[in-house]
């Protein structure tokens, strides 16, 4: 176990190194001045000049990323050319939202697709497994995009149940909550299809084990063979497609944070494209990575713990 | 590998000109092949999702090919007295605030989402294959320093790394198919890269390498067909995937621009209007929906008839 957490942890150590020394090449990609890409034809000289000092370019490129890594690693993310302010301290204000809205979503998912999984894998083609196939084949269908729209306008715009724009007023939960609803809905909508029919199919072949009919056998209650024996065993391929799909999932609610005007990553991520400031868009997009690869490792070592045999794998 | 793709080319040492062991003849050799490609169809035909799937994989590729004989009007044609009209026989799907019928533009929409799914599609699965197959059958450093690359860029949620580049170089539909192939290379390449190494060390492989044959000659006769089959059907299962990226990139005004009608720009144009003509969003959504559920209805199918072992359940 040692010895496999030890490869994993180096492997996502230099995935993240990797990570950061892409977005640090792609200003090098595309031919000019990297500060004048960087910031846009509309940038002031003042702000190039800043920039260009910040990030050390007269410096060869190869110290300029020495010097990059460096202040990444010691938490410095550089300064926003516009407002001179640290980029560290603006993603941190951020981040609350955009964490709350994806544990919210990925929650609701997980507590409504496990269970219907379960449920449809102990009576095959029962009405509930049907209606569970159907809706998951639909919501897989739907774009998470298109679910926070058309939520968007049945919910807010049409029966104005719920606000549709912002993330309520600071301090007031009840306010907070009521604008996570819909966003949280949008984002998780197609994960109760796909952990439902994920947890279908490995369960259904769970079921069939000799250890399942044992405990059966035994005259255990169908509730306990399920959820306590069975689950166990099967919830192992979904916690690597949780993991797996995390990206999809800060995808989907960098979507749903720009549809519901929400102050999270994401929303920084498309107005600091939109006002071309790259120092922000640089250092929130590493963040936002970082914490899908902290995810992915996260979601192999539980499963490394859960299960022996996959950690001879590595 | 599974049996249905040991056609005789493949399977065979070219040593005699018939290549065939003496109790078989040609003609039985061939009538086998023959039932078998029959029993595939049968269970093709008479597979409902898979159907469905193709029936609305044909319409999304004859709407795009025949969008300028079906679109009853041009899909630029402004007619500012009818803005924003609702839906009605003289326009299926409304106007849009600048008077264009909206039914034209999805029509017109579905040939950008066709022309970046065929050349986006296409070309990620070309280098996919060759880098994956280099991977397989390569040195080991080699094959570890590619599957570092392929976990790099994995590692970047789809959309943020898009908006990362997009903020540098600018949005452009050329940009749209350069996020698209460079996010969808590493599954393909990696699918490649396990079937090669399953592969490389079967009977026929070395036998054929034991006769002298290059490696070049192994890679493309012997090792290309036997692992394009599992990249086709992944293939299938991207297009929604590369079509989905075009139109959420599209909506956020960072993909194909305007005025060129697509079904992203299309829904960005009906969210700005969203509480005046509700229409433009659901119609500009519905193309979507269908796409995605007919490349996954058909990939399913496929997959289910020619690689029953490839995933449960996904």
């Amino acid at each position: 176990m040692l010895l496999y957490l030890i490869k994993r942890l180096g492997l996502s150590a230099a995935v993240v190194c990797l990570v950061i020394l892409v977005l640090f090449s792609l200003l090098y990609f595309i031919p000019g001045d990297p500060a004048t890409i960087a910031l846009g034809p509309r940038a002031t000289p003042e702000a190039i000049a800043r920039y260009a000092e910040k990030m050390h370019l007269d410096e060869p490129v190869w110290r300029q990323f020495v010097i990059y890594i460096g202040n990444v690693l010691q938490g410095d993310l550089g300064v926003d050319v516009f407002s001179n302010r640290s980029v560290t301290t603006i993603i941190m204000e951020r981040i609350g939202f955009t964490l709350a809205l994806v544990t919210t979503g990925m929650g609701w998912a997980m507590l409504l697709g496990i269970p219907l999984g379960c449920l449809a894998a102990v009576k095959p083609n029962s009405w509930l497994d049907r209606i569970t196939g159907v809706l998951s084949v639909g919501t897989i269908a739907v774009p998470s995009f298109l679910v926070s729209i058309w939520a968007l306008l049945i919910f807010a715009v049409h029966l104005r149940w719920l606000p549709a724009i912002g993330a309520g007023e600071p301090g007031e939960f009840g306010d907070q909550l009521s604008h996570l609803v819909l966003p949280a809905f949008a984002i998780g909508l197609s994960w109760v299809g796909y952990l439902a029919r994920m947890v279908r199919a490995s369960m259904l072949e769970v079921m069939g084990e000799n250890y399942i009919r044992s405990a059966r056998a035994f005259g255990l209650h169908p509730r306990k063979v399920v959820f306590g024996y069975a689950l166990r065993v099967a919830i192992l391929p979904t916690i690597t497609l949780i993991g797996m799909g995390f990206g999809g999932l800060i995808s989907a609610t960098v979507f749903a944070e720009i549809i519901f005007s929400r102050p999270g990553i994401g929303k920084l991520i498309f107005d600091s494209v939109m006002a071309r400031n790259f120092p922000i868009v640089q250092g929130a997009v590493l963040v936002a990575t970082s914490l899908y690869i902290f995810v992915v490792l996260f979601s192999d070592i539980l499963i490394a713990w859960l299960d022996p045999r996959v950690r001879e794998s590595l | 590998m599974s049996e249905n793709r040991s056609e005789p080319e493949t399977g065979i040492p070219a040593v005699d000109a018939s290549g065939l062991p003496d109790h078989v003849s040609e003609a039985e050799v061939l009538e086998s092949a023959a039932r078998e490609r029959r029993e595939k169809l049968l269970m093709f035909v008479t597979n409902w999702q898979g159907l469905t799937g193709l029936i609305l994989v044909l319409l999304f590729f004859a709407s795009a090919i025949f969008a300028p004989w079906l679109a009853p009007y041009e899909p630029n044609t402004l007619d500012i007295p009818a803005r924003l009209s609702p839906p009605s026989l003289e326009h299926l799907a409304g106007t849009d605030q600048l008077g264009r019928d909206t039914f034209s533009r999805i029509l017109y929409g579905g040939q950008v989402a066709l022309k970046i799914a065929a050349i986006g599609v296409s070309v990620a699965l070309l280098v996919g294959l060759v880098l994956g197959m280099i991977a397989g059958f390569g040195p080991r450093w080699l094959d570890n320093l590619l599957l570092l690359a392929f976990d790099t860029v994995r590692s970047f949620p789809t959309i943020v790394l898009a908006l990362a580049m997009v903020a540098l170089a600018g949005p452009s539909m050329g940009m749209v198919l350069i996020i698209v192939i460079v996010t969808s290379i590493p599954q393909y390449a990696r699918v490649a890269r396990t079937a090669t190494l399953t592969l490389k060390n079967t009977d026929f492989i070395l036998a054929e390498r034991s006769l002298g044959a290059s490696t070049i000659r192994t890679l493309w006769h012997h090792i290309m067909p036997n692992v394009v089959g599992p990249l086709m059907i992944l293939a299938a299962m991207d297009v929604p995937v590369v079509v989905t990226v075009e139109a959420g990139l599209s909506f956020l005004g960072l993909g194909v621009l305007p005025p060129t009608a697509s079904w992203g720009t299309i829904l960005n144009e009906g969210y700005l209007v969203i509480r005046d003509a509700p229409w433009m969003v659901i119609a500009g959504g519905i193309p979507l929906i269908l796409t995605t559920l007919g490349f996954t209805f058909l990939g399913e199918a496929l997959r289910d008839i020619f690689d029953p072992r490839m995933g449960k359940g996904r």
